[in-house]
């Protein structure tokens, strides 16, 4: 047991990293980031800041380290794509633009539209030329995304398109996107639903932003009206197209060694807090329901970290990981939410405050906001809770009184 | 990244996995719980033959000197079988302090006989319902004489020898605890057994009366070495813990799978399903933390005490979590004393425990992480 690479482990990270000290910078100790987009002056400049440094990396086949060579990948090991994301952490370096695009859309449509189509797409989205985006969840259809609404109709050769997404990262930035469609409403819900690619660039496709609670604007509503596609744009066969979104949703399961983590103030900030707050017994970090509560997010924490070394090791051996890897969300976001609480707590009155005038600039109260998010996004924890009770515990499916109905004469509420 | 057991070790836990599923059923634990016996002689017995109370003792001192990632796969086994045997007490506290202090006579004296199984050691620490401290300790320790009162101690009843944590004439605070080795069955030593929670396991109050008393470890040491080998036991007892949490979650999902209500299985109630869920991450985080602790153990790591606590903490919680809500997710059944319930409920709390509470390991855990930060 032991926690260290194997010889050809240790040779690529040191090749990785050579390649990385030639063409990045180091991050700075305090963390601030010059390439980090939230600190650029706009999304433009941080989006063509990324796109150099994805074209850099796919001229040294970093990109996409696990894909086939002919494919522009490295031909590598998921183990090698770990590897290289570690050592990439250390350097700053702007990311976080291609990986709903490069992790999910793309291969999907490499799984199965032509080979011609494949070869139009993959070289620009590899060289961060084109952006994409998934265009799956709806106002109606969040958890249960099978009950989708958006209606695409044939018309000749084409398909004509009307509905609205929601929850999409990335819409007003992105070329293409894949998009999940209902064609049959007469079938059951599962049934009816086929996919196509997209461009958002088409006539009838609007992006708008959603404001969120904490005040940014992440994700996206995203409007068809009339949108003509062709019916060549068709992923997998009419009526398949659930079989062919949960090929995309198992590659972003796949996609290991992007984790949850990274969302905000953790245990380290915390003990930094308890250490210069001064209760009305002393120090925070001397109190004893203070140390009490620390100990125990340090504790989930640790476990957490311990938990994705044993599905590394798996990796690095060859086999696949087993099912503790569907623990981190569910862990990282209620823990995020609490620990910020707690943190704000430790300011008291003071606590309310706000912005990079607050104390530790505000980032408690950030993540204090940001935190329910967390909690709903990619699987909410009640959704996450019943894929671990399912998939990982063999528990029976829940039961759908939905199954055998055909979709449109389902009961919906307001 | 190699962050797993080896094959070899994998294969012990299987063995180890199907001799206890075979000898040790709740049926032979329950055996302990209502009768008289102190603990399953015949199983000790089997244990001591395959070697397993030696795995952590070197070849020269008849152990089979193997490590300690054998013996915690052998510990998880322990745990998951709920074995009623006095192997925490004799190999993570007894043996891992002779290995730790112990001079090289005093080490050819017992570890052979613990290895062998023909002794059984124990760790005596706790006085009383309350934390043991350096200032609380009141056994004390005077020319090779040791008086006082320790309860309630695990196999106090049916050891051989206690190492006992004492104060000493000499030395201030830490400086003043000493550790002594004490016949049990020599003068001096009077011992009556004690009721608990758990009657699987035995425990005893041992009162000392100038009982003859050797010294373990050098003057002054005796609270660091005993804080080490508590360090070192928490991590084994860790791997029992995770096994008795595993077992518990078997448990829940076999029930929930055949109980039927409201005209279906139980286990296709999200109420059931989710607490099922938050039982096996919980679980798995426990698990994970054991294995750091391993990894330190068996490294001798300097992370060692946050290794240690971080087990504690985790697998304390998981075990807790898991024997609570197994007997919730039985309904009424799980109430009864006929089903089996119980028995992980009594086990889980005995050692969480055992060893300190929880409470006191985060404290602890609080305390290495802030001299790390100074360091």
């Amino acid at each position: 047991m032991d926690f260290k690479d194997t010889p050809d482990e240790a040779k690529f990270r040191a090749e990785v990293r050579a390649w990385l000290e030639a063409n990045a910078k180091p991050k700075s100790a305090t963390g601030f980031s010059a390439e980090n987009p939230r600190f650029q002056q706009s999304e433009q400049e941080a989006l063509k800041k990324a796109k150099a440094w994805q074209a850099k990396k796919a001229e040294a086949r970093y990109a996409r380290i696990t894909w086939p060579k002919e494919w522009g990948g490295l031909g590598g090991t998921p183990i090698q794509q770990v590897i290289y994301s570690q050592e990439e952490s250390k350097f700053d370096v702007p990311t976080g633009f291609f990986e709903i695009g490069l992790g999910m859309c793309v291969p999907t449509v490499m799984h199965y539209a032509d080979k011609a189509t494949s070869e139009r797409f993959v070289s620009p989205a590899i060289r961060g030329e084109e952006i994409w985006c998934q265009l799956f969840s709806e106002p109606s259809a969040g958890s249960d995304v099978a009950g989708l609404r958006t209606r695409a109709e044939k018309d000749g050769d084409e398909w004509v398109i009307n509905g609205q997404k929601i929850w999409t990262s990335g819409a007003h930035y992105s070329d293409y996107g894949i998009l999940l469609t209902r064609t049959d409403p007469k079938a059951p819900k599962h049934k009816g639903l086929t996919m196509f690619w997209i461009s958002m660039k088409a006539p009838g496709v609007e992006a708008r932003p959603i404001k969120q609670m904490s005040g940014g604007a992440n994700f996206n509503e995203v409007f068809f009206t009339n949108l003509r596609v062709k019916d060549s744009q068709r992923l997998g066969a009419v009526g398949d197209g659930w079989k062919v979104a949960l090929t995309t949703l198992m590659h972003e399961r796949l996609a290991v060694g992007g984790g949850a983590g990274g969302s905000g103030p953790d245990v380290n900030e915390l003990l930094m807090l308890a250490r210069e707050t001064e209760l009305e017994d002393g120090p925070a970090i001397k109190n004893a329901a203070v140390r009490e509560k620390i100990a125990e997010w340090y504790v989930r924490g640790q476990g957490l970290k311990y938990t994705t070394y044993r599905t590394l090791t798996a990796l690095s051996k060859g086999s696949v990981p087993g099912p503790e890897a569907s623990i981190a969300k569910i862990v990282v976001a209620p823990k995020l939410q609490d620990l910020n609480s707690f943190a704000m707590d430790l300011e008291d009155m003071g606590g309310i405050a706000v912005g990079e005038d607050a104390p530790a600039m505000g980032a408690f109260q950030q993540a204090f906001m940001w935190a329910p998010g967390l909690r709903i996004a990619g699987g909410t924890d009640e959704i996450l809770r019943n894929i671990i009770a399912e998939r990982v515990l063999g528990l029976p499916g829940d039961i759908r009184v939905d199954k055998d109905i055909p979709y449109n004469e389902l009961p919906t509420g307001r | 990244m190699n962050f797993d057991f080896s094959d070899d070790q994998k294969m012990l836990k299987e063995q180890a996995q199907k001799f206890l599923a075979e000898k040790c059923p709740t049926k032979a634990v329950r055996k302990i719980l209502e009768g008289d016996e102190p603990f399953d002689r015949a199983l000790w017995k089997q244990i001591a033959e395959m070697g397993w109370l030696g795995t952590s003792i070197p070849e020269e001192f008849g152990g089979l000197g193997l490590g300690h990632l054998e013996l915690c796969v052998i510990a998880e086994e322990l745990g998951r079988a709920l074995a009623p045997v006095p192997f925490s007490s004799s190999v993570y506290l007894a043996t891992e302090a002779l290995l730790l202090a112990g001079s090289k006579e005093q080490k050819e004296k017992y570890l052979p006989k613990l290895a062998s199984g023909e002794i059984i050691g124990t760790f005596a620490l706790a006085e009383g319902p309350q934390p043991p401290t350096v200032k609380s300790i009141k056994a004390s320790l005077r020319g090779g004489r040791l008086s006082g009162v320790k309860t309630p101690i695990a196999d106090g009843d049916v050891a051989d020898f206690a190492v006992v944590v004492a104060r000493s004439g000499e030395g201030a605070g830490e400086r003043a605890i000493a550790l002594a080795i004490v016949d049990l069955k020599g003068e001096g030593v009077t011992r009556k057994a004690v009721k608990t929670l758990d009657p699987s396991r035995s425990h005893a109050e041992i009162t000392f009366k100038d009982a003859p008393a050797e010294a373990l470890g050098a003057a002054g040491e005796g609270w660091d070495i005993a804080r080490r080998v508590l360090d070192r036991a928490a991590i084994l007892m860790a791997f029992e813990q995770v096994g008795g949490a595993d077992a518990c979650l078997a448990m829940a999902k076999d029930y929930a799978l055949n109980r039927y209500a409201f005209g279906r299985q139980i286990a296709s109630f999200q109420a059931i399903k989710h607490k099922l869920a938050d039982m096996y991450v919980l679980n798995e985080l426990a698990r994970s933390n054991a294995f750091f602790g391993a990894w330190a153990l068996s490294t001798d790591a300097p992370e060692l005490p946050e290794a240690a606590a971080g087990a504690r903490i985790s697998a304390s919680d998981a075990f807790h979590n898991a024997s609570k809500e197994n007997i919730q997710t039985h309904g009424g059944m799980g109430f009864t004393w006929e089903l089996d319930c119980h028995l992980f409920y009594r086990r889980a709390k005995m050692l969480g425990l055992a060893l300190g509470a929880p409470r006191v390991w985060k404290d602890r855990l609080i305390t290495h992480l802030e001299r790390k930060n100074v360091a």
